[in-house]
């Protein structure tokens, strides 16, 4: 194995692998400060924040010779034998002087910045750069320009380390952006007419990720701008809900309230990246028509039924009921489809299982990087389906099981939701009426939510707390990020209560049992990594 | 010194010394049709190496060797970049050549050419030469009609297609990655080294990147052959291993404040002060010489008490200058100020900084503005310190940029601060008497416009 020493420590790297010095100190525990250097995109070596003394340890003698200059880490591969100085003086001055010099035209507004807090420029200074300003120009000019409808830049915040033109260049292929100007003049733009007005904006279904990848607060997300100090929220990982891909996210809430999505890294899935719509996508959580208020039937009319009654009803009528059926949903996680197909299960072994209606809008999208953003608009259709087939004994979809409301007598369904728009009509409502007892939980009312017994108001993806399958049939689990509003009670929670089972809803237990019954899912059993596990892994064994 | 015969400048300002038919009436493309009837492309290359020819860019890299380290048995499209950005103040050598003897540099492009067996050339002539544009083209037209230029070059079997391409004036594009990223139709931003042009350049192909200068004297090789080249100029210092020695005649710029100003052929090895006296007719209105810059504005100071540097690769190396670079010499009289001098220097440096690099962006920024605060007299004392530190920080030498622009941006801060030091002082406490000694942070001023 190649050994690669930093800072006088050794380090092993794999045989094949190609890492830069940056990413050969980070296994040592060493940071190496940077700017324009990012794991996905080409390197510059421009912004020269990363300079490090190098060298090469010879095998035979173990004599190490150093290069006499600062050379950037980001662009010196890390080879067998190769050194790495981070800490000697010669790198402090080094770094001290490129955050002096980035910090020279800096306006220095981090009190109306939003990326104080999360700011590299800032952390880098406290870290590296000088004590005091030793720089005579005038520092504050505050310029903003639009790029798009959704990034902005303050102009005079850019320490044009290009990562985000490299990022439309590179990534989503659509070259908006670029540097206009040079030297100390230079500064990001996209096209415009004489008038400065927007010719070609940055429009691309990717563009929410410049704004992530600007290590200061030259890019601003216009939904974010100005909502929320970095410091007051918390960050929880978790799964994109909006289509198939199903990214690794992390979501940034206060007090249950979600102000910004941002991508995770996971190379398995979407690498450091996501698309705007899932970025933009979580609007219906906090949207004021969202269903609070779980009510019954009661003749003509609804009432409102307390939550703390209703499991125990809703278990008695449902086991009066004779004939059963349960349509689950897409946008359940995998623990949940198996609670309620367990639950309906348990009181009726002949009850029909379908598969809720897919949401499929235009066509798959895949850019140059391989980054795809999926047509399918559920989280998790596969997993959902094979738990379907395997308890249900076929697959049954949301057309077939209309269908078969006409030749065969339900007393009672229940019916999952968790669908962002109108995902069923008057004329698939009107097959259920001669359903007795029709359960219909959803967040959004409905026509199939109008003709419903029992009216439960359900959660969105970020309340939710398990595993989703995307549609390479890797499983990512993930724990609720916020708290649903009052009056809703999370799928999960609420099946684990209709089971009877004891304590608080404990999703990993549930996986357990999942992956001990379906063998689709037996690759899940272990503890789940970060980037999740490929379920595939199993099928190619058998 | 035996009497010098100028052989690149031969031709300069004999009537229609442009044209295709006074060139051939003058002997032009005999060494060529000489070349291909009797070498190989082996042989240019290793008659190049053992003339000692040194790149006359700016650098001095060994020309021969340049193009041996493109790739043996490529299977092409290998490519010549021949570089004719010639933007480096006070230079204005490649233009006569390109004006006036245009086939001249052709004759030579095209031995080039042959001897790496590049079949495309790119002549990357800068925008603000139009006379020059204008002949060379003509040339290259004249070229092809003769059979000089285009498939099977005078039944060689050689084929070799020229293109001339205007740059749009940036004096990064004559860093030869620069060079190499404009003509791909990108900005001009040089590329990280290694990979070099020779392996990977234009196109991601191997591509050879010469002066204009270089390959006229390519073309005298192979007229006059090696031990001519070999007896002008002079040998490699003994006392330093790592000097080629500096062969060949060589184009002088003179300028500045001098009876003559003008462009100049000598052998290489001619002190400053034989330049002035010999060529330039001395220093203007009788006055006493003060500095001059022995290459080009960004290989830094010589003084007056320096002017015995001998004009070779070598020379102002010794006198703490970066090189002879371009040999642009321009001479400062007594009535010069360093200030002033200086000011001009950091200016045209910060306008030309491509911007990629962090410490030359911002670094000759500051250094043009902190001069402009002390040109308008609140200069202290401190801030020589810190235009002493921005010059020592920035550069490849200490590796902090990508490319040279920012050594050269640093060089005549460096030198002049280091010569001048008592001048500028000087200057400082009399335009400033109440501020010069303060040392607190400076205040912070309005930008200053400087363009």
């Amino acid at each position: 194995m190649p050994v690669v020493i930093i800072d006088g420590q050794e380090v092993e790297i794999g045989a094949n692998e190609r890492l830069n010095g940056i990413q050969a100190a980070r296994r040592a525990g060493v940071e190496i400060p940077h700017y324009c250097w990012h794991p996905g995109l080409s390197v510059v070596a421009s912004c020269r924040m990363c300079l490090v003394e190098a060298g090469q340890k010879d095998p035979a003698t173990g004599k190490i010779t150093m290069q006499p200059k600062v050379v950037p880490a980001c662009q010196t591969p890390a080879k067998d034998g190769a050194v790495f100085v981070t800490s000697s003086e010669k790198v402090q001055q080094a770094r001290a002087m490129v955050e002096e010099d980035l910090l020279l035209r800096h306006p220095v507004d981090c009190p109306i910045c939003d990326k104080a807090g999360e700011c590299f420029l800032q952390d880098y200074h406290f870290e590296y750069g000088q004590k005091e300003r030793r720089a005579d120009i005038k520092p504050f000019t505050s310029r903003r320009r639009e790029l798009g409808d959704t990034v902005t830049l303050f102009v005079d915040r850019c320490v044009m380390c290009t990562r985000c033109v490299r990022f439309t260049r590179e990534i989503s292929g659509t070259s908006e952006l670029m540097v206009i100007n040079r030297g100390a003049a230079e500064e990001i733009d996209v096209f415009r007419n004489a008038d400065g007005e927007l010719q070609f904006p940055l429009d691309n279904k990717l563009s929410g990720n410049v704004v992530d990848l600007c290590p200061v607060g030259a890019l601003g997300d216009r939904d974010f701008l100005y909502e929320q100090r970095v410091w007051f929220m918390k960050s929880h990982d978790h799964i994109c809900g909006n289509c198939s891909t199903g990214c690794s996210i992390k979501i940034d809430e206060n007090q249950d309230r979600i102000y910004r999505v941002k991508p995770r890294e996971n190379l398995h899935v979407n690498q450091w990246w996501m698309c705007d719509e899932g970025r933009y996508g979580f609007k219906h959580v906090h949207d004021e028509q969202r269903l609070t208020e779980p009510r019954k039937r009661d003749g003509d009319k609804y009432v409102n039924i307390d939550w703390s009654v209703l499991p125990a009803e809703l278990d008695k009528q449902l086991k009066k009921c004779g004939h059963l059926a349960a349509v689950l949903s897409p946008h359940l996680t995998v623990e949940e489809a198996y609670l309620l197909a367990t639950y309906i299960l348990g009181i009726d072994p002949q009850a029909v299982l379908a598969l809720g209606p897919i949401p499929v809008e235009g066509t798959d999208e895949k850019f140059p990087s391989g980054f795809t953003i999926h047509a399918e608009k559920c989280p998790n259709r596969r997993g959902v389906e094979k738990i379907v087939a395997r308890l249900g004994g076929s697959l049954l979809n949301w057309g077939d099981f209309l269908g078969q409301l006409a030749s065969e007598s339900f007393g009672g369904v229940w019916i999952s939701g968790g669908f962002k728009s109108d995902w069923n009509d008057a004329q698939a409502a009107e097959k259920f009426s001669s359903v007795k007892c029709l359960v219909v939980q959803d967040c959004f009312t409905s026509p199939l939510y109008e003709r419903a017994d029992y009216q439960l108001p359900g959660a969105t993806a970020p309340e939710r707390a398990g595993s989703f399958v995307n549609f390479n049939d890797r499983l990512q689990s993930f724990d609720w990020a916020i708290r649903p509003p009052q009056g809703v009670h999370v799928e999960g929670p609420l099946y684990w209560q209709l089971l009877g089972k004891p304590g608080l809803y404990d999703a990993r237990k549930v996986l357990d049992d999942v992956a001990r019954e379906i063998a689709y899912f037996a690759p899940a059993a272990g503890p789940i990594p970060e980037m999740g596990v490929d379920l595939k892994v199993n099928q190619i064994a058998t | 010194m035996p009497q010098f015969e100028p052989v690149l400048l031969k031709s300069v300002g004999k009537p229609d010394s442009h044209t295709l038919r006074a060139y051939e009436a003058s002997g032009g493309y005999q060494a060529l049709k000489k070349t291909l009837k009797t070498l190989t492309p082996n042989d240019v290359k290793e008659q190049t190496k053992a003339s000692g020819l040194r790149g006359r860019g700016g650098a001095g890299f060994p020309t021969g060797l340049k193009w041996t380290f493109l790739p043996k048995d490529h299977p092409g499209p290998i490519y010549f970049c021949l570089n004719a950005d010639e933007s480096e103040p006070g230079t204005f050598n490649n233009r006569i050549l390109m004006e006036e003897d245009p086939h001249q540099v052709l004759e030579g492009l095209i031995i080039s050419c042959f001897a790496t067996q590049a079949s495309t050339a790119y002549y990357y002539m800068r925008c603000e030469y139009p006379t020059a544009y204008r002949h060379t083209q003509r040339a290259i037209d004249e070229a092809y009609a003769a059979g000089y230029l285009g498939k099977n070059i005078l039944g060689s079997g050689y084929s070799l297609d020229v293109y001339l391409h205007r740059g749009a004036g940036a004096y990064i594009c004559g860093e030869e990655t620069g060079l190499i990223e404009s003509l791909e139709g990108k900005r001009a931003w040089p590329r990280i080294k290694p990979p070099f042009p020779a392996v990977e350049g234009a196109f991601r192909k191997p591509t050879v990147v010469n002066n204009i200068e270089t390959v006229a004297c390519v073309k005298h090789i192979f007229d006059r052959g090696v031990e001519w080249f070999k007896s002008i100029g002079i040998p490699p210092d003994p006392k330093n291993p790592r000097d080629a020695g500096s062969y060949g005649p060589k184009l002088y710029c003179l300028s500045g404040h001098i009876n003559k100003p003008g462009c100049y052929e000598a052998p290489l090895g001619l002190t400053v002060t034989e330049l002035i006296d010999r060529f330039g007719g001395g220093i203007w209105h009788g006055r006493k010489a003060k500095a001059a810059i022995p290459g080009g504005i960004s290989m830094g100071l010589l003084t007056a008490e320096e002017f015995h540097c001998p004009l070779d690769f070598n020379g102002p190396g010794k006198f703490g200058c970066l090189g002879l670079g371009t040999a642009a010499v321009v001479v400062m009289d007594e009535t010069v100020r360093m200030v002033d001098f200086l000011y001009n220097s950091c200016r045209f440096f910060s306008h030309e900084s491509c911007g990629q690099c962090t410490p030359c962006r911002e670094g000759t920024s500051w250094a043009t503005k902190m001069l402009a605060r002390i040109k308008h007299g609140q200069g202290r004392l401190k801030d020589l310190d810190l235009l002493a530190e921005i010059g020592e920080t920035i550069g490849i030498i200490p590796g902090t940029t990508i490319c040279g622009l920012a050594d050269g941006a640093a060089w005549p801060i460096k030198n002049c601060i280091k010569k001048f030091r008592p001048e500028l002082e000087h200057f400082i406490k009399s335009t400033n008497p109440s501020g010069w000694a303060e040392t607190k942070p400076v205040p912070a001023l309005e930008l200053l416009s400087i363009h």
